[in-house]
């Protein structure tokens, strides 16, 4: 079980929050000018790497909030977080 | 093996004997004894059967490690199927049943498959019951199949799960473990020691040796009583670290003394596993009787227990470190018969009995008890045969692994000592003495003295050296690794409860089951109660010859949580029965419950299913209260319905994305039924949105759904939409909301004391009810004229039994949800998740106008766009006019008209009997199912064998144009 900080709360278990999967996807529209495919693609399609994972996490029995975290997938380190918005620190090494 | 009790020695109080039953039979052991050396000492040499061929199986093992000795067990008002005898602990009115066998243990009907032996080979059931399908032999199979039996009642009550941090957390409390949680006790640190076994000290009340010049085990006890009185510390006696997870939480299975299961979460800084190692058999032809038992638990029963577990002893090793255990059994009386050990030079001067080099135990005989044993030299050569009652067998020790694995760490092939040993690790731990290979006493005293104080100071915390442990070296362990008998038809046993044998593996291998995790299934190796604890390494041993590979290169299978048999109960901890999910009661319950209203769980709630009158069953109750709202007026509890309020400069424009109708040009005052989709296009909830203000709407998601609705709202709020001004809350338990439909609804709300002038159909307005806080929302789930009337949730009660009252003369009366499931069904109004389902879109449901007008993007918009949202053959909303008087029930399928064969074309979703109406209606889910309703198809609706005619028709009987919720 990870161990998540918050960015509002600090650390807490991972039983709190809630994984929402990638962070970082773009929201495709107006909704005429897209294709289904690049539709489909921003529906279903993600990185799903080995190595170093964008995601969102919602601190759901906490304050509530989302926040973002990078992880890596192989170590399940937690290797930064950072708040929705912000863009994903540079130099995110495993 | 007839086992005695000694006259002295173990940790037993000879003064306090208990008595106890076991298969019937009553039997004396003293406190301190398990059920297994209870047994022992009272001669009782059989204590379970195998699974597969129903074996005779005596005790190999003396803890965690027994594969074989199942009981089901009474005790203390708990029961408990397949306990180990080894680990249960002898208490007074402890009452033990043997499993798997009929109608005795010591003579089993079942073991006639033993005969037929040849018959059942490895994989016998992917062989024999494929044809013509599993299905046809299930039944059969299951009942022959298990062990203990559960009693159907809910198990022992257990104690609350605990969540604890520590800096250091050390596992295991033997020789490595005390010497580390002592150094790392030294400074500040906070410190956990957890160990399996009541009392502190490991293997060492099984070792002659001196620590500091005191005994071993009087050591051991004086540092565990150190450590107790230290605050900064917590001893954990009785408690199996059963898990390893990420970020070194380890999960911990505590059996308190009064027999109560606890289970910990502990989120630790540094880990030292000192978890030590466990013996392991040797191979070698019948070498399954009982009487064949470990040497380190002969040892133990002695040491611990005073109980001798045979008088003539045969020793069998591939290694120096039986010899001790000979030497202790021979000190307690027993005669040692030869020590037959397969190393061609033991090298060992000091044995108390003859030593029998360079040969293997080639034969055993004795059925429920060994008697004589064949001993042959390795290379062939004259046998020779012993007469004994039990075999004291070392075939070298496997370091415990298991949550050194399961952190991740791997594990290397360790030449010198024949097993496998932590190698990289991964997360915060660090292996220690035994656990890692380390098995001379003094050697594992500093192992874990020197980790101890590494870990108290990676944690930060300055340690104070309490001065490193000390102790003679010990006799060299010098394995030669023996793996089994080649050459013999005889069977030679590798996992002792599910008879897994040489021939099985190396068959498995000719059958290209020849990976390690393949074999495990397909024979079932290591699938026991024992996890693989005795037999893993020698299987993978014999597949690793059978297929020319090196042990290494087999590698292991997969170390998975639990590392021992845990509880379901344990899992559970309080939250199951009440304590499982909290119960959410009405604002007005009790007013509820004082009309006798019978309750149900609805969606979480409970809720008023009816209010039965005297004499009046509950069918009888519904009817009558479905009825009841289309002639006069009646009252319904709606509180639970979700209320979240959504409000900021920006909430209109918010709401117009999340929502699926139009929001922004809902004038204040007005109420509008909306879908919410999600982003596939999917219907999510519906519920109807009020415009309070300019920035202040109200939103009433399904009961059960309000929560989803809240979390989809603020994820999009917070993720997509971070620059507009808008708050999203959830104020359902603030509100007590009461609903009065009916035609004569008007005269009731004549009577209210309020400020409110109710609008048209589908508005609402504020100010204050009953003289305080209110709301008056003009909406409707029946399709009759309605009112809901919301306060402050405190209020709801009195608000209640007021309408009541107000409403007498008018004939009003209360109605529950299964009276308002009939009335929204009959006007065709849907509910989420039952008339709909994961693929429901809008216009299934007959909804187009806002994909249509809509000038502005919303959620899910895109995906309607698809050719998917167009094809013409799409399960929509229909009512079914069914012929008969008996409603369909919900899920019939839908027969397509006049085809070939009997092809379903959708399902219905809703049914009952309308009592309005006298007859019954169906909501169904149909492909094309609108065509269909303008050609007026008949159609026949199927279940469960029988087939009754319906008309496909428009999803409303009730006043289709809606003159009455205008009324």
């Amino acid at each position: 079980m990870l161990l998540i900080a918050c960015p509002f709360c600090g650390p807490r278990d991972e039983t709190e929050f809630r994984c929402g999967g990638e962070s970082h996807i773009a929201r495709p529209g107006p909704a005429e000018t897209v294709s289904d495919e690049r539709w489909g693609d921003y529906l279903f399609n993600r990185a799903n790497p080995k190595g170093v994972h964008l995601e969102r996490w919602l601190h759901g029995h906490g304050c509530g909030q989302w926040f973002n975290v990078a992880r890596d997938t192989v170590s399940h380190r937690v290797l930064a977080v950072y708040r929705m918005g912000d863009p994903p620190p540079k130099d995110l090494t495993p | 093996m007839t086992g005695q009790r000694l006259e002295s020695g173990g940790t037993i109080r000879r003064d306090r004997p208990i008595a106890f039953r076991f298969d019937g039979a009553t039997f004396t052991g003293f406190e301190g004894d398990t059920l297994a050396s209870a047994l022992l000492a009272s001669g009782v040499s059989v204590m379970g059967r195998s699974f597969r061929y129903h074996r005779p199986r005596g005790l190999w093992g003396a803890w965690t490690e027994e594969p074989a000795a199942l009981v089901d067990l009474s005790v203390g008002g708990r029961y408990e199927p397949n306990a180990r005898a080894t680990l249960v602990p002898l208490e007074p009115e402890l009452e033990a049943t043997s499993v798997n066998r009929w109608p005795g243990l010591r003579f089993d009907l079942g073991a006639f498959v033993d005969v037929l032996h040849p018959l059942f080979p490895a994989g016998f059931y992917y062989k024999t019951f494929m044809k013509p399908g599993w299905a046809t032999w299930e039944e059969s199979v299951r009942a022959r199949a298990g062990l203990g039996r559960v009693n159907g009642e809910a198990g022992a009550p257990t104690r609350t799960a605990r969540t604890a941090h520590c800096d250091v957390l050390v596992i295991g409390g033997g020789p490595a473990g005390l010497a580390a949680a002592r150094a790392a006790a030294g400074g500040e640190a906070r410190v956990m020691l957890v160990d399996d076994r009541p009392a502190f000290g490991g293997s060492l009340p099984l070792d002659a040796a001196t620590i500091d010049g005191h005994n071993a085990e009087a050591w051991a006890a004086a540092v565990a009583a150190d450590l107790a009185t230290r605050p900064m510390v917590t001893l954990l006696p009785r408690t199996t670290a059963i898990g390893y997870f990420d970020h070194d939480l380890v999960a911990l299975a505590e059996r308190r003394p009064d027999g109560r299961e606890r289970l910990w979460r502990v989120r630790a800084r540094r880990v030292v596993l000192a978890t030590g190692a466990i013996e392991r058999p040797l191979v070698f032809p019948d070498n399954d009787r009982p009487g064949i038992m470990a040497a380190s638990a002969a040892l133990g029963y002695v040491w611990r227990h005073g109980v001798l577990p045979g008088a003539d002893i045969v020793v069998v090793t591939n290694n120096g470190g039986a010899y001790q255990a000979a030497r202790a059994l021979a000190a307690a009386g027993a005669r040692i018969k030869a020590i037959v050990d397969t190393r061609a030079t033991p090298g060992v001067v000091d044995a108390v009995a003859e030593v029998i080099p360079g040969s293997i135990v080639t034969r055993t005989q004795g059925r429920l008890g060994i008697h004589h044993v064949e001993v042959a030299p390795l290379g062939g050569g004259r046998a020779r045969t012993l007469a004994c009652d039990l075999v004291a067998v070392s075939g070298g020790w496997n370091p415990s692994v298991h949550l050194f694995s399961q952190s991740g760490g791997k594990l290397r092939w360790d030449e010198a000592i024949a097993a496998f040993v932590p190698d990289r690790s991964v997360q915060n731990e660090q292996s220690v003495g035994a656990a890692r290979g380390v098995f001379d006493l003094a050697a594992c005293l500093e192992d874990g003295h020197v980790a101890g104080l590494a870990a108290a100071a990676a944690t930060g915390h300055a340690a104070r050296d309490p001065g490193m442990p000390r102790a003679q070296e010990g006799a060299p362990y010098r394995i030669e690794p023996f793996w089994f008998v080649p050459g013999t038809r005889r069977r030679q046993w590798i996992d002792r409860l599910n008879d897994v044998t040489v021939a099985d593996v190396r068959l498995a291998a000719r059958e290209n089951f020849a990976s390690v995790e393949h074999l495990k299934r397909y024979t079932t190796l290591g699938m026991g109660t024992d996890q693989g604890k005795t037999s893993n390494v020698n299987g993978l041993a014999v597949l690793a010859a059978a297929t020319g590979r090196a042990i290494p290169d087999v590698g292991t299978t997969t170390f998975r949580p639990p590392t021992t048999p845990t509880s379901f109960a344990a899992f559970t901890a309080l939250r199951r029965c009440a304590l499982h999910a909290p119960t959410r009661r009405l604002p007005a319950h009790h007013a509820h419950a004082r009309l006798g209203a019978v309750f149900d769980e609805y969606g979480g709630w409970q809720r008023p299913a009816c209010y039965p009158r005297a004499g009046e069953d509950r069918a009888a109750a519904i009817r009558r209260e479905a009825a009841h709202p289309r002639r006069a007026v009646g009252l319904f509890d709606a509180s639970s319905l979700g209320k979240v309020e959504v409000t900021g400069p920006d909430a209109a424009r918010f709401l117009d994305l999340m929502i699926y109708n139009a929001i922004g040009n809902l004038a204040p005052g007005r109420v509008r039924y909306a879908l919410m989709l999600n982003e596939n296009g999917k219907v999510f909830d519906d519920g109807v949105v009020a415009r309070l203000g300019p920035e202040r709407f109200l939103l009433s998601p399904s009961s059960s759904h309000t929560a989803g609705v809240v979390a989809a709202l603020e994820e999009w709020r917070q993720c997509e939409y971070l620059d507009m001004k808008v708050r999203v809350e959830d104020v359902t338990a603030a509100w007590g909301t009461v609903a009065v439909t009916g035609p004569r609804a008007h005269a009731v709300l004549d009577k209210l004391e309020t400020d409110i002038v109710p609008g048209p159909h589908m508005s609402v307005a504020e100010g204050t009810v009953l003289g305080a806080l209110g709301r008056i929302a003009r909406v409707s789930y029946t399709g009759e004229a309605g009112f809901e009337i919301s306060v402050p949730a405190g209020r709801a009660d009195a608000l209640w039994d007021h309408l009541l009252a107000l409403g007498e003369d008018e004939g009003i009366a209360p109605f529950g949800l299964e009276a308002l499931m009939i009335l929204r069904m009959e006007k065709g109004y849907i509910l989420i998740g039952i008339d709909t389902d994961g693929n429901t879109e809008p216009q299934d449901l007959g909804m187009t106008g806002p994909l249509r007008a809509k000038t502005v993007d919303f959620v899910g918009r895109r995906s309607l766009l698809r050719p998917d949202s167009r094809r013409t053959d799409r399960l929509e909303l229909v009512g079914l006019a069914v012929e008969g008087a008996e409603p369909i029930p919900g899920g019939a399928h839908v027969l397509a008209p006049g085809g070939r064969g009997e092809r379903s074309i959708g399902h219905v979703s809703s049914s009952a009997f309308s009592p309005s109406l006298g007859r019954p209606v169906a909501l169904a889910m149909v492909e094309g199912g609108r065509a269909r309703q303008t050609a007026g198809e008949r159609v026949a609706v199927f279940s469960r064998g029988t087939r009754v005619m319906a008309r496909i028709v428009a999803p409303a009987f009730v006043d289709p144009e809606g003159a009455r919720l205008r009324d």
